[in-house]
């Protein structure tokens, strides 16, 4: 109960910081991506404004045995630079600049303009549904042996 | 040009700020809180069995509810949409599958990431950001296409 009422919390707050940045409009990201006409830098300045406080979560957390709800810290991946990381991260790029909507703003935006949002999301979701059901890489119900043979890759996959 | 340019958007510094903030205090408390990284393709990904990572199910509840508040007062800012409906399609399509295989997005890398100064993250949000500002200059930056 504690974990769900955190993870909401959480959301809302994470929600309510890219409603109020104006993130939640493509038109905004696509004028920061934007250089050579009508640049609009304020991107720049969400992503300055959030990575200070969010390394000082990961800083205060080392001094954590256990997380507030008593469950442990996984490790994160940190080297793992893969085709596949590299690849991913450029599609992602294109469809990004395409329609100025990145996952976040686009679940943000909504509930704000279901018609026509709901279509990206639902594409997005697809997409996103098609690389957990075709990649090879073990799921949830994997017996434990499996777990030792998992490459950096697929246990960056479970932890973000 | 390939692709209409948006409308044109008034730089708001302070709004920016504020809402990365808000950003970064949301991180901070998903990792503090229950050890959980911010990653909305990730957490999205897992909306597929909704039930055995509920947090993921209360997240996106928690995100999806200050537009709908603001919609219901009435104060949501606008949503400028200036793709076709193909192109949201596309777009979607390759934002999910890209964000899939590269195991995070705008928040999971670029935010959590960078935050703990993760190469692979780093990496991924130069890789992403990079060609985003080509794709967007050949699209709509440049007069003559």
């Amino acid at each position: 109960m504690k974990q769900l009422f955190i993870a909401f919390v959480s959301g809302f707050l994470f929600g309510a910081g890219l409603l109020i940045s104006r993130m939640s409009d493509p038109a905004k990201v696509l004028n920061f991506l934007n250089i050579a006409e009508q640049w609009d830098p304020s991107l720049a300045l969400v992503i300055a404004g959030a990575l200070p406080l969010a390394a000082a979560g990961y800083v205060i957390a080392r001094s954590m045995p256990r997380a507030l709800d008593g469950s442990y810290f996984p490790s994160l991946p940190r080297g793992g630079i893969s085709p596949r990381l590299v690849l991913g991260a450029l599609i992602f790029g294109v469809g990004w600049a395409l329609v100025g909507f990145c996952p976040g703003p686009a679940l943000v935006a909504l509930p704000v303009q279901p018609e026509p949002v709901a279509f990206f999301v639902l594409a997005m979701l697809l997409g996103l549904w098609a690389v957990r059901l075709f990649s090879a890489k073990p799921d949830h119900q994997a017996p434990p042996s499996d777990i030792a043979r998992r490459d950096p890759e697929t246990s960056a996959q479970k932890s973000r | 040009m390939l692709l209409p340019l948006p409308i044109p958007t008034a730089f708001t510094p302070l709004l920016a700020i504020c809402g990365g903030l808000l950003i970064g205090a949301a991180s901070a408390l998903l990792w503090i809180g229950i050890g959980r990284i911010a990653g909305v393709s990730g957490i999205a990904s897992g909306l597929i069995r909704p039930f055995e990572q509920p947090w993921q199910l209360a997240f996106t509840a928690g995100l999806l509810l200050p537009g709908l508040l603001a919609r219901i007062l009435g104060i949501a800012p606008h949503v400028y949409i200036t793709t076709s409906f193909g192109l949201l399609i596309g777009g979607g399509l390759l934002v999910g599958i890209g964000s899939g295989l590269a195991g995070g997005c705008t928040s999971g890398h670029g935010i959590c990431g960078m935050s703990r100064l993760s190469p692979r993250s780093l990496v991924a949000t130069f890789s992403f950001m990079g060609i985003a500002f080509v794709v967007v200059f050949l699209t709509r930056g440049l007069g003559i296409l």
